[in-house]
């Protein structure tokens, strides 16, 4: 069952992470093209060699969303695909585009997402909806509209904070671990000039003496949305064979879901990411231990926990004990986040989970300069979508 | 700026949940094909897919799951109202619903503790929301 692990990523592109955009604001498909332009140039392939393509939404239009980019790009292609998983979108997207490959459908893949504000029509008021229900939809029977947004269940601090809570009470709590995956990343970046906290240290203490912002998390341990961009070239064995770099293979994978609110989870603190973790692993027919590095969704502390535990790197409950017995920086015994994970290096809207897997590749390309892991040939990689809903799990390696 | 909150809005499946809440009664739906407790209300049970789904009052009693004390608020609609005391409500029949916790000090919530429901009738609105308080 499942790849061969016969596709590749072979070229990548990321925006530096800015709190505040310079230069100015572009439209959701001219920021698809450009960074569609500069990952082909990174895998040394052209515009003519793309045959397939998979985006998420775009601004421009609600519906039909891999037509308007194909069109806006002048591409044609026998493959595209729309992704929505929320954060899990990027790591969905890089399998989908595997398998379309294995399948023989298409060789070179482009999946992109923008993660810039883009113009407003002069004059006209900002759009209110999205800031205020966020991904909760408050359309007339939706039950989010009914039975979540009216009790103030908005949002994602609310419910890492409620995830949290229950894993206290299930298997204790160590606020300085939790806040030790925090400063071990903020080391990461500080190795990372491309990192929004490049060059800002961090200590335990900072952490937990930031503002409470929904107990038990603070404001050190919940990602900034930034501005940015990510886009991955994906291609067959033999276009890959023509690129510069070394390839990354994807050779497993895994997809759960099963809930959007986080209150009907059948359990709250045993996630999704362990079952599409099995399947990755089991894919790939590759152990736990022969991980190098594991690039992690990491919206908050806790979810990346959560995953260590529930992706089989230590046992259910032990997740504190191990964060506080590894060290999670690129030097150390358990390489976490390398790029300063999302806490650090950026939240860049949907491609913060891009940034998870080019991360991988860097690593694995051996690209990643001052943060560069002496020896990476295996990554596993998270995404994690809503309130630790929608999960997916990758196995990158190299040759 | 001036944020009236969001109420629900009952439809034709969710109403005698809404119309029981008036009457301060909690009534849930259960499968007339499987036996499972559904909440939220639904067209068609979330367990077996049946269509043959009984609505049944029951106490509306239950355990903290889990919960949350938000320190900001979750949207501008309840900038007045922070901390809000977000709470994950086990039912005793067995599903889990959204609430928020009533009449208890921030250092005496425990998860786990029993709860039971408080109407919560929104004024001129003749809407009744279910939020909880310690039994």
């Amino acid at each position: 069952m499942g790849l061969q692990g016969s596709a590749a990523i072979v070229g990548i592109a990321e925006l530096k992470p800015e709190k505040k955009p310079t230069g100015p604001e572009k439209f959701s498909i001219e920021q698809w093209a450009q960074l569609a332009r500069l990952a082909l140039l990174d895998a040394g392939l052209s515009h003519g060699d793309v045959n397939g393509l998979v985006t998420s939404f775009v601004m421009e239009s609600a519906m039909l969303a891999p037509a308007t980019v194909a069109e806006y790009l002048g591409m044609e292609v026998n493959y595209a695909e729309y992704v929505d998983l929320g954060g899990a979108t990027a790591a969905g997207m890089i399998w989908r585009a595997a398998s379309a490959i294995e399948l023989g459908i298409a060789d070179v893949v482009v999946c992109a997402l923008p993660g810039a504000m883009t113009p407003q029509p002069p004059g006209a008021p900002p759009a209110m909806d999205g800031w205020l229900y966020g991904a909760s939809s408050n359309a007339y029977g939706s039950p989010q509209a009914e039975f979540e947004i009216p009790y103030g269940n908005i949002a994602q601090n609310s419910g890492y904070a409620q995830i949290a809570n229950r894993y206290a009470a299930e298997f204790g709590y160590d606020a300085r671990a939790l806040a030790k995956i925090a400063v071990d990343q903020r080391t990461n970046a500080c190795a990372n000039p491309e990192a929004l906290f490049y060059g800002k240290p961090l200590t335990i203490d900072d952490v937990l003496n930031s503002p409470m912002i929904a107990d038990p998390l603070h404001m050190l341990e919940i990602v900034m949305p930034v501005s940015g961009g990510a886009a991955v070239v994906l291609a067959s064995r033999e276009k890959a064979a023509q690129t510069p770099h070394r390839p990354v293979w994807l050779t497993g994978f895994g997809e759960r879901l099963a809930f959007k609110t986080h209150t009907y989870a059948a359990d709250l603190v045993r996630t999704p990411i362990g079952p599409a973790s099995d399947t990755a692993f089991a894919m790939a027919g590759l152990s736990r231990q022969e991980v190098d590095m594991v690039s992690i969704y990491d919206c908050y502390t806790i979810a990346v926990l959560l995953a260590i535990e529930d992706a089989g790197f230590c046992a259910k409950g032990e997740g504190m004990d191990f964060v506080n017995s590894h060290d999670l920086t690129f030097e150390g015994d358990f390489p976490c986040n390398t790029h300063g994970g999302q806490l650090s290096f950026g939240q860049t809207g949907m491609a913060g989970g891009l940034s998870h897997v080019t991360e991988g590749a860097r690593q694995i390309m051996g690209r990643a300069a001052d943060n560069q892991m002496t020896r990476c040939d295996t990554v596993f990689v998270s995404g994690n979508g809503g309130i630790m809903s929608e999960q997916v799990a990758l196995i990158l390696r190299g040759d | 700026m001036n944020f009236e909150k969001p109420l629900p809005l009952a439809t034709p499946t969710s109403q005698p949940f809404w119309e029981a809440l008036t009457r301060h009664e909690v009534q849930i739906q259960q499968c007339g094909d499987c036996g499972a407790w559904i909440y939220y209300p639904r067209a068609f049970c979330s367990k077996c897919l049946s269509p043959e789904l009984e609505w049944k009052e029951i106490s509306g009693r239950g355990t903290l799951y889990s919960f949350t004390i938000a320190r900001r608020p979750t949207a501008p609609f309840w900038a007045d109202d922070v901390p809000q005391l977000i709470a994950v409500v086990e039912l005793d029949e067995g599903p889990r619903l959204t609430s928020t916790l009533c009449n208890v000090e921030e250092s005496d919530i425990r998860v786990g503790m029993r709860l039971q429901p408080l109407f919560d009738d929104v004024s001129d609105k003749g809407v009744t929301m279910l939020r909880y308080e310690p039994e």
